[in-house]
Order: C-alpha cells, then structure tokens, then sequence
C-alpha cells in the first residue's frame, strides 16, 4: 500500500513539477506547483513527517502560492509573454542538464549510506512522548533555539524592508 | 476493552465514512432549508412551506432543479478552470470533517471503534491545511468566468482569507497552549480533564475563533467576495446549476464544519458535563481518568453513552450553525476597508497580545504548582474574562454597554434658530458615525 502511494504521490510531483514548465499560462504553471508541493505533502506523510507535511501545505501551497496566484491575476498578463515562450532544443538542453544534476544526486545519495543514520526508533521515542508536533517543537525550542531566533529576526528584517520599499513612492 | 483491529475495522471504517460523509451532506442540505425558514421567521414570512410536511422536502426538489438544470459556459472562459473551480471548492469543505471526533467510543463485540474517521496526529493542522486550499477554488471561479465582478469577488475573498487565517490561526495557538496537543480527540480529553469547556477559560480566543471563522466562510457579516448589491454574486456569478450548487454546498458545507470545529475546540466536542462520559486512549488502554496516585481508571464505554454523547456534539454543532444564520439576517454587511481594517488592526494585535497573556498565566499556575484542573481552569477564566471585557469594551466604544444616548454625535439636537426658520429648512442632523 505505502509502496502503491509512494509512486503515485512521486509520479504527481515529477509531472506537476514538469508542468510547471511546460505549461503556457501562467495560472496552470501555479496550479502544477500546487499539485507537486501537495504531493511533496503526500510523501511527507509517507515517511510520518506529519508536521512538516502540514507546514507545507499550510504555508506554500495555502498562503505563498495564493500570494503568487493573486499577483499573476493583479497583473493580467494577457497573450503578450507567449512569444517569450522557448521550445524544442531549450527544452531538451534543460531537461539534459537537469537530469544529468538529478543523476550524479542520486549517486551520491546511494553511497554515503544514509540509512544508517539515527533516525526511525529515535523519533518514534520522541513521537510517543510529545505527539507529532511537540517532538518537533522540543528541539527547536531547546537544542535549536538560537538558530531558530535568528531566522526570526531575518524574517522581521524582511518583513521591515518590503514595507520599506513599498511604502517608499507614498 | 481493546480498539477493533482486523478485518472488523476496515469494515467499521468504511461504514464510519459512509455514514459521516452522508450526515455532514444531509446536514449541509438541512442547513439551507433551515437558513431559509429562520430567515423567513426573522422577517415574519413564512418560507418553503409547500413541498412536503413544512416543506421538509424541499432541499430535495432543489437538489433535483439543479441537476435537471441546463448547464452554461460562458464563452470568455477559460473552460478547465471554469469547471476545475467548483470541484476544488467543494473538496476542502467536506474532508476536513474526518478529523473531528462525533462520539464518545463506541464498543462494539469486535473492539471499541473510535467515533472519528482518521485521528491523525495533526489534528487541527490537517484542519487549517485544508481550509487554506479552500481559497483557490473561489479565486479560480472568478478568474476563469472572466467577468469583472466575478474577478473582484474571487480577489477580494483571498485578501479576506488570507488575512483572517492569521488571526484564526493564532486565536488557536491559545488553545494549543492549554490542551498541550494538536489532535482534536485530545483537545476533547483535556476539556474533561479541565473540569470546563474552552469556552470559559479561554473566553477571547472563543470570541476570535468564532469571528475569524465567520471571515473564513465568507459569511455576513463577511460576505465581501458575493456582496450582492456591489458584485452580483460575485465569483460565482458565471456558475449555473449543479456548479452553482456545488458553490453552496461548499459554502454550507464550510459552515457546517466551523460549527463542528467550534463545538469541539471551545465547547468540548462530542462531552457531556459530568464525568461519566470521560474516555480517551492512553498508552492503549481506554481510560476514563487518573486516580490520585497516578494510575488511570479503566472507562466503561457504552452504547447509550455513544448515542448521548453524540446527541450532544449534534446539539452544539446545530447550536453554531443556527448562530451563523442568525448573525447573517440580523447584521449588515461592512464595507471592504472596515473588514481588512478589522483583521490586520484588531483581530491580529488582539490574538497576539492575548497569545502572551494566556501564556503568561499558564506559566505563573506552573510556577505556583497549580495542578492541571477546575481551579487552573478558574484562574485562566478569570485572566480571560478581563481580558474579554476589554476587549468587547474597546470594540464597543460606548455603544451598546451605554446606548447611542450616551454619543454625542448620536444626539439629534432640534435647532429652532432664527436662520433655519427664514431659509425655511432645518440643517440635517449630523448623522453619527
């Protein structure tokens, strides 16, 4: 059953993240990354990362994608882009590329023996005490609180200054 | 007693889909009769009263009006999203049920089956995942009916979504705090335990919730994205039968959720007062409780407590829904600035600051050693209701707690000066604001 989905959740996102590409409007770009990031989503429950499978619909495809969606649609692009559009040899030289990055990935991955690490019965242990959350939230709370500060303080530090750029012509 | 494990639970899954898939959609055509017979009392009509007893048949015969409906497509459309948009519309309204628990177990000869359909360890996570995909199928609608007042309506219900997750989401953080997990069964469980509702000790985060959620399924007050007078129906102005139909069930079908939601999370769920009806899975066993040395006491679930308690979550889920149509005919719709104006400068600072209160005074109990119980639970209500009073005093600004009487704006002065009588009219009375 896990092996049936696996595949099933992995083929939507190769083909939505293909999609994405290949697709000539822009809103049916957005809508194959929606369906790629939920079936990123998928795999992540696959491997009972239940948290970070909510984290990414509820922040990519619920609030940062429907940001883009509202930008896409705010611009009306209209037919003008499509003669922008590269097919053919473009195509086949990036799909090349990238298949030849993805290959050497996955070569590396094959040796370095990541099986071997903690993982499984470690954050079993941590699921049963703390639930799906609070074992995440017991490390990043304690053995990674300063990290986690920081990124918070870059992101206020972004927040401040798109507001900055924003407000700037009034 | 041991949760039902074999054949027997994938057979009582399946039923548990069957049977809570058809409720919610029995309730959510329920619930537009309902809407149209409260509407017609508030207004001193009589409402759909001609098919069948009190026109109790009459959800059907729209059913079947829909259906038997010519279908349109506009010509402008673009006709994949056209007829993608009510399909992902109506998804996101219906799934998110599975995660709430409708009754205390039910014991069975095969094994206690729990009354939910996936207790995943998301819980309330799973809930806001999907009530944020929810947002595309409206914005698509009125993008692909390539209309102007169906594009405004789709833009303007995801600023309104977007903006409102986050007061919805950080009114739940409060509860995360107190209830220590995120699964909806567990929420239920800490309430018994509490002694109380959510509702009492976390009074503002119940107040936010409930408006948020409002914004949420673009209900009136909140109704921006198909205000009627401004937009026609907004985005699904274009939509003709069944995916018109497919709008409302969503709409209704999103109400019917909020209310389950609520009833769980602020009115604890699928409880009863008293503690016969306590049961939960720890380290699984089915317990009712822990003795005062620590050792959990075994529950007795039973057939009847299952019907009761379900009685209950019934009551309380019809009690919200009945809230919403009773808010939609009573109150006007605000204006597009009043509404973000009201997110991002009230709701937000509000559920922040009352974020770190609750926080604060969960950490003061811990510090004191206050056991998690009736008096921890006093303690937070009295911290919210404070916090409530101010609030609501804040919002009021004098109105309702001192009537318009007490507004000087409000007052209409009758000015007899000399002038008025010559010009022969009197100035308007400044109209209040």
């Amino acid at each position: 059953m896990a092996t049936i989905l696996f595949y099933l959740f992995a083929g939507l996102a190769i083909g939505g993240a293909i999609g994405v590409v290949m697709s000539k409007s822009p809103i049916g770009s957005l809508l194959f990354m929606v369906t790629a990031l939920g079936a990123m989503a998928g795999t992540f429950v696959l491997l009972e990362a239940h948290f970070l499978a909510a984290i990414q619909i509820i922040v990519y495809a619920g609030a940062i994608m429907v940001l883009f969606l509202f930008v896409i649609m705010l611009l009306n692009l209209g037919h003008d882009y499509q003669k922008d559009l590269k097919g053919g040899a473009f195509a086949v030289l990036s799909f090349g590329v990238i298949g030849g990055i993805a290959g050497l990935m996955a070569q590396q991955l094959g040796s370095t023996g990541l099986e071997d690490g903690p993982g499984g019965a470690a954050i079993d242990a941590a699921m049963a005490e703390h639930g799906a959350v609070g074992a995440i939230a017991t490390e990043l709370y304690t053995t990674y609180v300063v990290p986690f500060e920081i990124t918070g303080i870059l992101l206020l530090v972004a927040i401040v200054g798109a507001l900055v750029l924003a407000k700037r012509e009034v | 007693m041991e949760p039902i494990s074999g054949i027997p639970a994938i057979v009582a899954m399946a039923l548990k889909n069957l049977g809570i898939f058809t409720l919610v959609i029995l309730v959510v055509a329920y619930a537009t009769y309902a809407e149209r017979r409260v509407s017609a009392f508030i207004q001193d009509r009589r409402g759909p009263n001609r098919v069948g007893p009190f026109g109790l048949l009459q959800p059907i015969a729209d059913g079947i009006k829909n259906i038997l409906k010519e279908e349109t497509l506009p010509g402008t459309a673009s006709r994949f999203f056209f007829i993608l948009a009510p399909i992902l519309v109506l998804v996101p309204s219906l799934v998110t049920f599975a995660v709430i628990p409708i009754a205390a177990p039910l014991p069975t000869r095969w094994g206690v089956v729990d009354m939910i359909i996936a207790d995943v360890p998301i819980g309330i996570l799973y809930v806001l995942a999907f009530s944020s995909l929810a947002v595309y199928g409206v914005v698509l609608g009125g993008w692909a009916s390539n209309n102007k007042y169906a594009f405004l309506g789709g833009l303007r219900a995801s600023a309104q979504m977007v903006s409102y997750e986050v007061a919805l989401g950080l009114s739940l953080i409060a509860v995360l705090m107190l209830a220590g997990n995120v699964t909806l069964t567990e929420m239920v469980w800490q309430q018994q335990q509490l002694g109380m509702w959510f509702a009492f000790p976390l009074s503002l985060a119940f107040i936010l919730f409930v408006i948020s959620a409002f914004a949420e399924t673009n209900r009136l007050p909140f109704d921006m994205p198909e205000a009627e007078s401004e937009l026609v129906t907004g985005y699904h102005t274009e939509y003709s039968a069944m995916k018109f139909s497919a709008f409302m069930i969503s709409e209704f079908g999103h109400m019917v959720t909020a209310s389950a939601l609520m009833a769980t999370i602020f009115l604890g769920g699928w409880d009863l007062p008293g503690t016969w009806d306590n049961a939960f899975w720890y380290n699984g066993q089915l317990i009712s409780g822990f003795a005062e040395n620590g050792t959990p006491i075994a529950a007795q679930p039973a057939v009847w407590k299952t019907l009761l308690t379900f009685g209950g979550f019934a009551a309380k889920t019809g009690f919200f829904l009945l809230v919403y149509i009773w808010i939609r005919w009573t109150l006007p719709r605000f204006r597009y600035d009043q509404v973000m104006a009201l997110g991002w400068k009230v709701m937000l600072p509000t559920s922040l600051g009352y974020v770190m209160l609750v926080a604060m005074t969960i950490l003061v109990l811990d510090e004191l050693g206050v056991q998690y119980g009736f008096l921890f639970g006093l303690v937070l209500t009295a911290v919210s209701g404070a916090a409530t009073l101010s609030f609501m005093f804040f919002l009021d600004r004098g109105r309702t707690i001192a009537g318009a009487g007490a507004q000087r704006t409000q007052k209409v002065e009758v000015k007899t000066t000399p002038t008025a009588v010559v010009s022969g009219r009197a100035e308007p009375a400044p109209a209040g604001d």
